[in-house]
């Protein structure tokens, strides 16, 4: 009974365009991301020298916070990284259960681990920034707290998916969890505020920060686009090497390694 | 469900397990911390909560496993029944053992904190309601590590970030009638989450079932 509803709802998804098929091969994937990565790592390159620099040295001081001030243009887009990696890795689970696409449990699978680190790297940066602006290295403030929760629920999809011995079977388990995660990830967010705003006044709150005049945002904008393209870059980059490991007996995988030893 | 309950009634320690580790945790405290009623009594609704909360997740790595091991989960989920629907009542019997119990007994702890008479009563509805929720969501992690060999730790590791909101609120809604606050609001929150986790939680253990099952 079941299969007969997941057949004619297969049928009724022929509509998708076609490139959403074509995405569900893993040969084809490979050479489309072959065709990107260098235009990807070149613009994340480009993107995050021009924002670096631009950060570091041009960019004014802070009126208040002097050039402390200046790791915001790392902590802000690991931040985002982090909260939108985990979001891209909770599609592609679904899009892995729902289409039995393999591709899409590659990108879930790869996406964890970078998204775990950007977490990690957005946490250490707002501690090492909190020093010397809070005066303390971690304040259970509420945007810290969900970012740290966050990073338990990567560590959750990390330590699902290594456990589970049978790699499909891993997949989609952490996709379920991915998604129950999502769906609690703003339930979270909320509970977390109103706590720490029961708890503690609101005195340690970045809200209250100056306006930024263009010099200053510029560049962060520069820093968030190259953190995506860098990510995509990584995550492209990390699928790749897991297709290829996947599909070592397919007749593609072959070819291409022995031309390329040849070479 | 009436299944469940003999069985479970007949290994009483499996029921028993949580209670007397819920009591351990709780007399920690006061051991480590300090015996003084008066912060006791201030952190009394966060040690409560807490111990609580451990002690649902405590027998949770069982939920399924003797019926994954002798083949009925299985049978469960190839016969005609909703999944959903028996998971529901395989967790409902788990909480009568488990959440209503540590209901009952959270008032004998809370007066061994010294916490103050009148939350008493706040303290057993936000357990009432909240514990429910702790062992809808906790039955999805039971479900997805249930194949595994060692996946008790896993499962704490899984569902632990997910009971956040229903500590905040259970505890916060103890917190608020210590404070002489009303604590309706964060009671009915709790509320709404059970209401959202009764028929959601269900569906994602079906489907953690299937896949942990089936492969």
């Amino acid at each position: 009974m079941v299969k007969v509803v997941a057949n004619a709802k297969a049928l009724k998804k022929q509509k998708m365009p076609q490139w959403f098929y074509q995405l569900g091969s893993p040969r084809w994937f490979y050479e489309l991301s072959g065709k990107w990565l260098p235009w990807l790592g070149g613009s994340a390159a480009l993107l995050l020298t021009i924002g670096l620099v631009w950060a570091l040295l041009f960019a004014p001081a802070d009126y208040q916070q002097g050039n402390s001030f200046r790791i915001i243009y790392l902590h802000v887009p690991s931040a985002f990284l982090a909260q939108s990696v985990y979001l891209l890795m909770a599609i592609a689970g679904a899009i892995g259960l729902i289409w039995k696409m393999k591709v899409a449990e590659v990108v879930a699978k790869c996406a964890a681990p970078i998204g775990a680190s950007y977490a990690f790297l957005a946490l250490v940066t707002g501690a090492i920034w909190g020093k010397p602006t809070w005066g303390a290295w971690w304040v259970w403030d509420a945007r810290l707290t969900s970012m740290l929760i966050l990073l338990f629920l990567y560590l959750g999809v990390i330590a699902l998916n290594s456990a589970i011995g049978d790699r499909q079977m891993a997949a989609k388990a952490s996709a379920i969890l991915a998604i129950v995660g999502v769906i609690n990830l703003p339930i979270i967010k909320y509970s977390v505020d109103w706590w720490n705003t029961l708890h503690q006044p609101a005195s340690f709150t970045l809200t209250e920060k100056p306006a930024m005049p263009a010099e200053m945002w510029v560049p962060l904008l520069l820093m968030v686009l190259g953190f995506y393209a860098l990510f995509t870059w990584t995550l492209l980059t990390r699928c790749r090497t897991e297709i290829l490991e996947r599909e070592r007996r397919a007749g593609w995988v072959c070819d291409l390694l022995s031309n390329s030893q040849i070479k | 469900m009436y299944r469940e309950l003999r069985l479970a009634a007949r290994r009483i320690f499996d029921w028993l397990n949580p209670l007397v580790f819920f009591l351990l945790v709780v007399c920690l405290f006061p051991l480590a911390v300090s015996p003084e009623p008066a912060l006791l009594g201030k952190i009394a609704p966060g040690i409560v909560w807490v111990a609580a909360l451990l002690a649902t997740l405590l027998g949770m790595d069982g939920l399924f496993r003797s019926d994954f091991e002798d083949g009925s989960l299985e049978q469960i989920i190839v016969g005609s029944q909703p999944i959903a629907l028996l998971i529901s009542a395989k967790v409902l019997s788990y909480w009568l053992l488990t959440g209503l119990p540590l209901t009952l007994l959270a008032p004998l702890l809370a007066l061994m904190l010294s916490l103050p008479v009148g939350s008493y009563e706040v303290l057993c509805l936000s357990l009432l309601i909240g514990t429910p929720s702790l062992c809808l969501i906790g039955a999805i992690g039971a479900a997805l590590v249930v194949g595994l060999r060692r996946g008790g730790v896993l499962l704490v590791l899984l569902v632990l970030p997910l009971y956040i909101p229903i500590l905040i609120f259970g505890s916060g809604a103890v917190t608020a009638s210590l404070q002489g606050m009303e604590a309706t609001g964060q009671l009915a929150i709790l509320g709404a989450f059970l209401a959202l986790a009764l028929p959601l939680a269900p569906i994602a253990t079906a489907a953690a079932l299937r896949i942990s099952i089936n492969g």
